[in-house]
């Protein structure tokens, strides 16, 4: 069972630690095997950034994501830009208040997505009361909608990853993202 | 035994590889994609009482090392392309003084300056021979974080074997990549052997035909004198001396050539039936792992040969795991470079077919598959 993820938004939002967060929580946490790979360059501070994880229960060959079977996109820009070789059947979980819905529902249609939206950044901002915790609530809507890492290794990851003194904040940005997320079709 | 599990980026691993291996000296000049490298080591260096020197450049950045060397130290830098080629010339003269270094490249878009953030396996002719005149070094590929972590080690113990530069030619993508690894408890380390005391002559280069002696350092109770000029076993110049000449670098080409075989590092899948063979090393190894199940799966005989170790060209094994081989397909990240060598040693029983890709992406399985499929 190999399941190729990728993440795309902009650069600051933390794409990047949610996807380690994802992988790390698969390997060393869930007993699988994980890669996780991102566009790196002056790209990544600004404009569209992403990053890749393969999940699998054997060992993973290529690395990359040819084509992703599950697409979480944090910005439009980025969404546009990387989701051209998305699998028929996907899932494709947004941040609706980033992205506009009416222009991508010809490739939901298309591609017969599994289509959920999370308002991660929003619930981060006004909720959690951090913007930059964003990633984090997404990461929670992630794992409640694809139900590929469990909700216990998910926690322990991100313990293992954020900076001290956050902890309790990403937790309850991460058990937050597990409840907001709502499937659309 | 009892052994840590950590999810870290391939450039880490290099790092934490070159640790474990025991080296306490690190100078560099960093350099994307190799950054990472750099920047572990001055943070970990010092509490482990080592010396991290950040250089003005890539030239005394490698000058620094082989004087740390021949201090007692095990030694590394870490650059990429536009460093390696700074370097050549202290190569040269760490081949020439038999000096244990290890150089970690991790592989960008070039020529130049080229593409600093994409990937690339454009340097590996330059890692052979790049420096001027005959010599041999030996250049491991890893192809996954771990190996980054086990090339590493391994990188050291070959350097301290062999007394001569050894390269880990990685890539962008597994410099930057991260996955699981897994770090055992007990790691085999070649020690750094001094010579023995002597009330005869010592004679630091008095080595056999197809191998080195023990290195003494500076500060040990030997007299010694280390040139890149052409010396003799005492390690004197001794420039005009045809026979000196050709027996030290013939020596020095040697003592890596006749151990070819225990250099080299050879992982094979699905070769015993194989009449298409995907020959292979470093990232695009993945890909073609992956193409070849595939094409398995649809029956067909194909087989995945990958070399951990690409300097020395392990000739003899490649023969025999080829020999009914039809076709034999070599990815690689550049127009054309092992390509050439593995159709000098198999060419002449097998056709042996390039599939090239530069600009900074690995080649997909999905293209390795079209050119299996290609009649």
């Amino acid at each position: 069972m190999r399941k190729d993820i990728r993440i795309a938004g902009f650069g600051g939002q933390g794409i990047l630690m949610c996807g380690i967060v994802i992988a790390k929580t698969a390997s060393l946490f869930d007993d699988m095997y994980a890669v996780q790979t991102q566009s790196y360059g002056p790209e990544a501070r600004g404009g569209a950034s992403r990053t890749e994880v393969v999940i699998s229960d054997e060992q993973i060959d290529y690395p990359k994501v040819e084509s992703p079977e599950i697409f979480v996109a944090m910005s439009h820009e980025a969404l546009l830009k990387y989701i051209g070789d998305i699998k028929e059947n996907a899932i494709l979980i947004i941040d609706p208040d980033l992205v506009y819905e009416d222009e991508i529902k010809d490739i939901i249609d298309q591609k017969n997505l599994v289509f959920y939206k999370s308002h991660a950044t929003d619930v981060a901002d006004k909720v959690i009361g951090k913007k930059i915790v964003a990633n984090i609530v997404m990461l929670g809507s992630f794992v409640s909608a694809t139900g590929l890492i469990s909700e216990e290794s998910t926690k322990k990851a991100i313990l293992d990853s954020v900076p001290p003194g956050t902890e309790e904040m990403n937790l309850k940005a991460f058990e937050k993202g597990m409840k907001i997320v709502e499937k659309v079709n | 035994m009892t052994q840590k599990e950590l999810f870290v980026q391939g450039n880490e691993a290099c790092a934490l590889g070159a640790l474990a291996a025991g080296c306490r000296f690190f100078a560099g000049y960093p350099i994307t994609p190799s950054t990472e490298i750099a920047e572990i080591m001055s943070k970990k260096l010092p509490t482990m009482g080592g010396h991290f020197v950040q250089m003005e450049d890539e030239i005394s950045a490698i000058g620094a090392i082989i004087g740390a060397s021949w201090g007692g130290q095990k030694v590394v830098t870490a650059t990429s392309g536009p460093g390696i080629s700074l370097m050549q010339e202290n190569i040269g003269y760490a081949a020439m003084t038999e000096t244990p270094i290890v150089l970690i490249n991790m592989q960008r878009g070039s020529p130049s300056t080229g593409q600093p953030t994409r990937s690339a396996q454009a340097d590996m002719m330059q890692t052979r021979w790049g420096s001027h005149g005959d010599y041999e070094t030996i250049s491991l590929a890893p192809s996954s974080v771990q190996e980054c972590f086990d090339y590493t080690v391994k990188a050291f113990n070959l350097a301290e074997t062999y007394r001569c530069p050894v390269f880990v030619m990685a890539d962008e993508i597994v410099g930057h990549m991260r996955e699981k690894i897994v770090i055992p408890d007990e790691i085999e380390i070649v020690p750094r052997v001094m010579p023995e005391k002597t009330d005869d002559i010592y004679l630091p280069y008095d080595a056999p035909a197809d191998g080195t002696t023990p290195m003494p350092s500076f500060g040990q109770g030997y007299d010694i004198h280390v040139t890149g000029l052409t010396h003799d076993k005492r390690g004197y110049p001794s420039t005009d001396s045809p026979e000196v000449h050709t027996e030290l670098v013939t020596r020095l080409c040697n003592k890596i050539l006749s151990h070819r075989s225990e250099i080299s590092n050879i992982e094979t899948e699905y070769i015993d039936d194989a009449e298409i063979v995907l020959l292979t090393y470093g990232i695009p190894s993945r890909s073609a792992l992956t193409a070849v199940k595939q094409a398995r799966e649809k029956g067909l005989k194909v087989g995945y040969i990958k070399l951990g170790v690409v300097w020395p060209f392990p000739e003899e094994e490649l023969l025999e795991l080829t020999s009914n081989a039809k076709r034999i397909i070599v990815p690689e990240l550049n127009l054309g470079q092992v390509y050439l060598e593995v159709d000098r040693v198999l060419g002449k029983h097998a056709n042996v077919e390039l599939l090239s890709k530069i600009g900074g992406s690995l080649h997909t399985p999905t293209e390795i598959l079209e050119k299996i499929m290609e009649d």
